[in-house]
């Protein structure tokens, strides 16, 4: 989680990710930032994010995004 | 059947009140009947490009979710025999199919597109390229007709495929259902590009008699006409004399044209919007928002959040996040990173998959250079952006600016001039004009032609400007009000002698300053064509 909280402040360095639970709704992250996103967390954790895992609700916090790399890694 | 024409109207006048008088059960086939004789109005032959795809759609879906169900049972009942490599191994085996089945499907409804709306811009560039080299050798043109909402039809069912082979949405079994799903009329015409997750919520849901929900369907509808026929069609001549002669309208007139274009596609695309919503409230079916107050966007990339919001959000997820999570994608960001450092390796999968998205978007606009030209300029303008955020952060930390209101007013107006610059490509057939007819803004100095009476000769008269300088403030005042909560609530809530003024006295307007009459051809909307 540390990692993720890592990239995900350099991404948006002014946003509290702990409490932040609407990040794609309220449009704090946009396509842009979802797909760096997706680079940087493919290159630390080794997972594969595709399209179809891209839907607000893995998106909206970092606790969503973190329990999705979770699944992935499980998967993998 | 333009939405603007006395047929219309007839057909609505007929269709609303005998889809509440029949029984419930038999409103969605009576839905699916009048928009299948909307759409062959347009042009009888026109169905059977309309029933391929709606039928091979259909087909490629069920049997891709049947395939998944079938893969799913067999998992199960082995699930003791199969190690995690074999179920891994069959489950892989299985998605090659499904994907076969995607990619057959999508491989043909493209290129039924392609074929009717490129295939002749694709010979006259090789044309082009022979009489260069050769002088010789000339392809003739098909004749092939653009079938109406081809590109809005096609792309709503890819979207619904694609979204089956993801598992996202369950295929729609009912044949006749997923032609009401594709063909629904009020948004054949110029969309919005509806997800099946989304209409299909309420499309075939029986519904009841609601004097409040078809009121106000009604009176979004009447919006949408005022929009159109007031001020889209009036501008229309002022635009058509300024763009018809590049040459003869230069300078001041070009940028006056800009501005007129601006507002005309915004009243037309809103209004034909407007009407597709409106109808579709007052038969009880949701159809989501297209526009979202796009003039008042700070930058260009809060824009295209907000103008044609169903298209912007389909390349997103359906061209976008694809080709940036693709695996070659994901090599060459590795590649980028290790060669060339961090940043780069960040920016590369951005930075191609909206070349990718903007160009499709140009060619999705419509067969020309100029639409390419028009995507890529806004990928351009984008990127640029993107790479100037920092600067813009240190700008606005030095002086302190964001957030204050003249400086909000400044961005807004940066934006809305940026936009209309970048629709001058819309406008003019080649991209020579398109440029010449840009520079001569800058180098021309017929500064005069403003306020000499030059622009009474174009085909709009002193109470035509009068006319839309008045509707141009209504909707910027509606725009305004909208920001904090709808407007119809609002007049709902007043006595019945205002709304009785605001509604007829819109319907009024309509019929004293609407552009039509005797010998008055409606002009199609503009989106129709793409």
């Amino acid at each position: 989680m540390k990692e993720l909280l890592e990239i995900l402040n350099d991404l948006h360095p002014d946003v509290d990710y702990e409490t932040e639970e609407h990040l794609v709704d309220n449009m704090i992250l946009d396509s842009m930032d979802i797909v760096s996103l997706i680079s940087e967390i493919s290159e630390t954790f080794d997972v594969t994010i595709t399209a179809k895992d891209i839907v607000p609700d893995n998106f909206n916090s970092a606790k969503a995004l973190f329990a999705l790399i979770q699944r992935l890694e499980d998967e993998d | 059947m333009l939405f603007t024409s006395y047929a219309f109207l007839g057909f609505l006048l007929v269709l609303i009140p005998a889809y509440y008088l029949i029984p419930k059960r038999w409103q969605w086939p009576l839905l699916l009947a009048a928009s299948y004789l909307f759409y062959a109005a347009a042009g009888i032959k026109f169905l059977a490009y309309i029933l391929v795809t709606t039928v091979t759609v259909y087909a490629a879906a069920c049997l891709m979710e049947d395939n998944l169900l079938r893969q799913k049972a067999y998992v199960k009942a082995r699930k003791e025999e199969l190690s995690r490599e074999e179920k891994k191994a069959y489950q892989d085996s299985q998605k090659r199919i499904r994907l076969r089945w995607l990619t057959a499907c999508l491989l043909l409804n493209l290129g039924i597109l392609a074929v009717v709306k490129y295939a002749n811009f694709v010979i006259s560039n090789i044309n082009g390229v022979l009489s260069a080299f050769s002088g010789a050798g000339r392809l003739s043109f098909m004749t092939l007709a653009l079938p109406m909402g081809i590109s809005f039809y096609t792309f709503q069912a890819i979207g619904y495929l694609v979204d089956v082979y993801r598992g996202t949405v369950p295929a729609e079994r009912n044949l006749l259902k997923f032609g009401l799903f594709i063909s629904f009329f009020p948004q054949l015409v110029q969309g919005p590009i509806s997800r099946f997750g989304d209409l299909s919520r309420t499309l075939c849901e029986p519904h009841t008699w609601d004097g409040r929900r078809v009121s106000f369907g009604l009176q979004r509808m009447l919006w949408g006409y005022f929009k159109k026929m007031v001020i889209a069609d009036r501008v229309l001549a002022g635009v058509s004399t300024i763009v018809g002669s590049p040459e003869t309208y230069g300078g001041a007139y070009a940028l006056v044209g800009m501005l007129l274009y601006t507002l005309e596609l915004y009243a037309d695309f809103t209004g034909g919007i407007d009407i597709t919503i409106g109808v579709s409230e007052a038969l009880g079916v949701v159809v989501q928002e297209n526009f979202h107050r796009p003039y008042f966007s700070k930058s260009l990339k809060e824009y295209w959040r907000r103008w044609h919001i169903s298209m912007c959000n389909w390349f997103r997820d359906y061209i976008f996040y694809p080709v940036s999570t693709s695996k070659p994608m994901q090599k060459l960001s590795k590649f980028t990173r290790r060669r060339f450092g961090e940043r780069a390796g960040k920016r590369v999968p951005v930075y191609l998959s909206t070349f990718t998205v903007w160009l499709a978007t140009g060619v999705w606009h419509g067969a020309s250079w100029n639409f390419i030209v028009w995507g890529l300029a806004n990928w351009v303008v984008l990127m640029a952006s993107e790479e100037l955020e920092p600067l813009y952060g240190k700008f606005h930390g030095r002086f302190r600016v964001e957030g204050k209101l003249w400086y909000k007013i400044f961005q807004v107006g940066r934006t809305f001039l940026l936009v209309c610059c970048l629709n001058l490509f819309d406008c003019y057939s080649s991209l020579a004009d398109t440029f010449s007819v840009f520079a001569s803004i800058f180098t021309t100095g017929n500064w005069y032609v403003l306020w000499d009476g030059s622009l009474l000769g174009l085909g709009l008269s002193m109470l035509d400007y009068g006319i839309l300088a008045v509707g141009t403030l209504a909707m910027l005042s509606v725009s305004l009000v909208q920001r904090s909560g709808g407007i119809r609530e609002r007049i709902a809530k007043r006595p019945y002698a205002v709304r009785f003024m605001v509604w007829y006295g819109l319907f009024l307007v309509i019929l004293l300053a609407g552009a039509y009459g005797v010998g008055y051809d409606a002009s199609q909307f503009i989106y129709n064509q793409f």
